[in-house]
């Protein structure tokens, strides 16, 4: 964790026509270490995605991204120019996403599309593009890679081919991968399963990981570090032992309440969320995002200037007021 | 699979007994008679009477319409009433050069239309894209025989580049005698081209795999043709397959203005003389055209689209 691989300074993302821009992310500051896996958690609608989708610059069609900087290994991303950004794509970063069938093309065998992206990124024959694509499959689990090689994506069930997905991603040897809510849309034994292969994948390159999730408790099983975000901030920023234990933020506080617990019965039960709707894009223009639905606010929280400050070794929070610790 | 293609099969036969129905008695409705048209206005009505027995004029009508069906069905098709020739093979005389005009159309067609439908896409609802939309539906908008006669009159009158019209057998003649009702043709059909595929193209642009495709650092080129043009292409080819009727009437008017010998111009002379059989047999001919083409679009896409084949084993 000595060098820092991406540092993101005081990112804005913002929607809309000219005087009607709002930003649906605001501010975001983030760093992740060389091999370090940091986790990303808020509810849906957060700023995740947006934020994960910088690094790569590849923002949704009328989307407009600022920063003071994205540095990715010293360089500044939004520096690159047109080829400069592919080969950033290409090489640097490693994306999956939530859905996992409608990021293959339905129209190619999975093998082929593996293949495709070493051609096209390594440089790869081919032949070898084949061999190796082969050995991709073998690596994240998948049996029989000879005949699922053959396959098309609707052949698949969604485990197989979130894994296809990762082998597509882990294909150039990334040094960052970033895994958007990748397990969120599979049961809960596919999911264990796939976190799994993304740490042990994470120890034999040795890359870093961005992992987003809405859920605590996978964030809490593999992440080094975490940055809760909220209405498009980041609220909460440290070592993710620290932040389970001692939660700084009324609403990381509130994030951890709601993780679902196993009853004797072993059934999941969902504790009932954090009672209120996050607010919706340009709805905040002042004070602190979380006040209608946070038990401490006061007025000041309405008016209030959000900035982090350091409650802990390496742990930020924006929340000015100091919670007692334990839940 | 097998059970939706018997099907297809099936209904596609069912069709084509209806057009044949049609087309026999579409024509035996049109006013004027055959045989006195063949003799001229001096035939006594006895010399009518006996031409017509001749040529089988005198049978009930629906032993007529068997009669037809007969033929069709032993693909012999019987003898022309106006050329005293089988039409058999007076259809495959006439046919190079009808086939070429619409091969040639469509290429045409698809040259302009193609890049025109992706730039469209890809630059949706900027000034380009609408510029694109006007030309096309101005270009749809014109009638073929008038966009015909303007191009004869620029780069074969004016410019002498090409001929009027006319029709020189060989590669180089056929080429240069079917370049202008080429181009009239292939307008007509790209406003439905563009139109297509341009809509088809800015859906698969906007799934996520193209945005996963971008992710992996693929350059734009590579997306556009080795994933969403694949994806994008079938709805255009079942729009064209739809199309051909529409183009083999084109053909029909391109031929009379340019006067080429081909099935259009064959087609106009035999309802000029009242040709039954001629006029039935190429109708049914052409119609037969369009269901084949509209069967195997079906077929194809199975095989573009591997998630339409029916029965496909899961892995
Ligand atoms: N294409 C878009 N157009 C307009 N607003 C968008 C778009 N994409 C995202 N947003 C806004 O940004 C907010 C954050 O989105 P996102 O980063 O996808 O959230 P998350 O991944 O945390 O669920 C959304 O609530 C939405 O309001
Ligand atoms: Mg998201």
């Amino acid at each position: 964790m000595s060098d820092i691989l991406l540092r993101i300074e005081n990112l804005r993302i913002s929607f809309g026509k000219d005087d009607r821009r709002v930003a649906a992310v605001n501010g975001v500051s983030l760093e992740v270490g060389s091999g370090e896996v940091v986790g990303l958690v808020g509810e849906s609608g957060s700023g995740k995605s947006l934020t994960c989708r910088s690094v790569i610059r590849l923002l949704p069609p009328g989307g407009e991204m600022t920063a003071n900087r994205v540095l990715f290994e010293g360089v500044d991303v939004q520096s690159l120019d047109r080829d400069a950004l592919r080969a950033h794509r290409a090489h640097n970063v490693g994306m999956i996403f939530q859905d996992p069938f409608s990021c293959l093309d339905p129209t190619k065998r999975i093998g082929e599309q593996i293949a495709e992206t070493l051609r096209v990124n390594v440089g790869l024959d081919r032949e070898a593009a084949k061999v190796q694509a082969l050995s991709l499959l073998e690596d994240v689990g998948i049996s029989s890679p000879e005949r699922r090689y053959l396959a098309y994506p609707h052949e698949l069930s969604g485990g197989m081919r979130q894994r296809v997905m990762i082998a597509i991603a882990v294909a150039t040897k990334p040094k960052l991968l970033i895994a958007d809510e990748a397990t969120t849309a599979l049961d809960v034994t596919t999911q264990a399963q796939i976190l799994d292969l993304i740490v042990r994948l994470r120890r034999e390159i040795g890359m870093s990981v961005l992992l987003v999730s809405h859920d605590f408790g996978v964030i809490a099983q593999v992440c080094d570090r975490v940055a809760v975000m909220y209405g498009g901030y980041v609220v909460e920023f440290g070592p993710v032992a620290d932040i389970c234990n001692r939660p700084q933020h009324p609403y990381t506080r509130a994030l951890l309440d709601s993780i679902p617990t196993i009853e004797s019965a072993g059934q999941r039960i969902r504790r009932d969320g954090i009672p209120g709707q996050p607010p919706s894009l340009g709805e905040i223009e002042q004070g602190c995002p979380f006040v209608n639905r946070c038990s401490y606010a006061s007025d000041a929280c309405r008016t209030l200037e959000l900035s982090m400050r350091e409650v802990g070794p390496g742990h930020t929070s924006a929340c000015p007021v100091t919670i007692g610790s334990g839940s | 699979m097998l059970n939706y293609l018997a099907r297809r099969v099936g209904s596609s036969v069912i069709q084509l007994l209806g057009l044949a129905l049609l087309s026999f008695t579409l024509i035996h409705l049109v006013p004027g008679n055959p045989v006195r048209t063949m003799l001229g206005g001096r035939a006594s009505p006895q010399q009518v009477h006996q031409v017509s027995e001749a040529l089988g004029l005198t049978r009930p009508l629906i032993n007529q319409f068997l009669g037809f069906l007969g033929h069709l069905l032993t693909g012999n098709f019987g003898q022309s009433f106006t050329f005293s020739q089988g039409i058999g093979s007076l259809i495959s005389q006439r046919l190079l050069p009808s086939v070429m005009l619409i091969l040639f159309g469509t290429l045409v067609a698809l040259l302009i239309g193609v890049p025109l439908a992706v730039v469209g896409a890809l630059r949706s609802d900027r000034p380009i894209d609408h510029g694109i939309r006007i030309f096309t539906t101005v270009s749809f908008a014109m009638p073929t025989f008038w966009s015909g006669l303007v191009l004869a009159l620029i780069f074969a009158l004016k410019l002498n580049w090409l001929p009027v019209s006319g029709y020189t057998p060989g590669f180089v003649g056929i080429v240069r005698s079917l370049t202008l009702p080429a181009i009239a043709l292939g307008l007509s059909l790209l406003a439905v081209i563009v139109r297509t595929l341009r809509s088809s193209v800015r859906h698969v642009l906007s799934l996520e795999y193209v945005e996963a495709a971008q992710a992996r650092g693929f350059s734009t080129p590579r997306i556009l043709f080795k994933h969403v043009m694949r994806n994008a292409i079938m709805p255009t080819a079942t729009v064209l397959a739809v199309n051909v009727g529409f183009l083999i009437g084109g053909t029909v008017v391109l031929e009379q203005v340019f006067q080429i010998p081909g099935l259009g111009t064959l087609l106009f002379q035999a309802v000029q003389q009242r040709d039954y059989p001629l006029v039935e047999t190429l109708a049914v001919l052409s119609g037969a055209v369009v269901v084949l083409l509209n069967l195997s679009t079906d077929i194809m896409q199975g095989i573009v689209d591997p998630r339409v084949r029916l029965g496909g084993k899961s892995v």
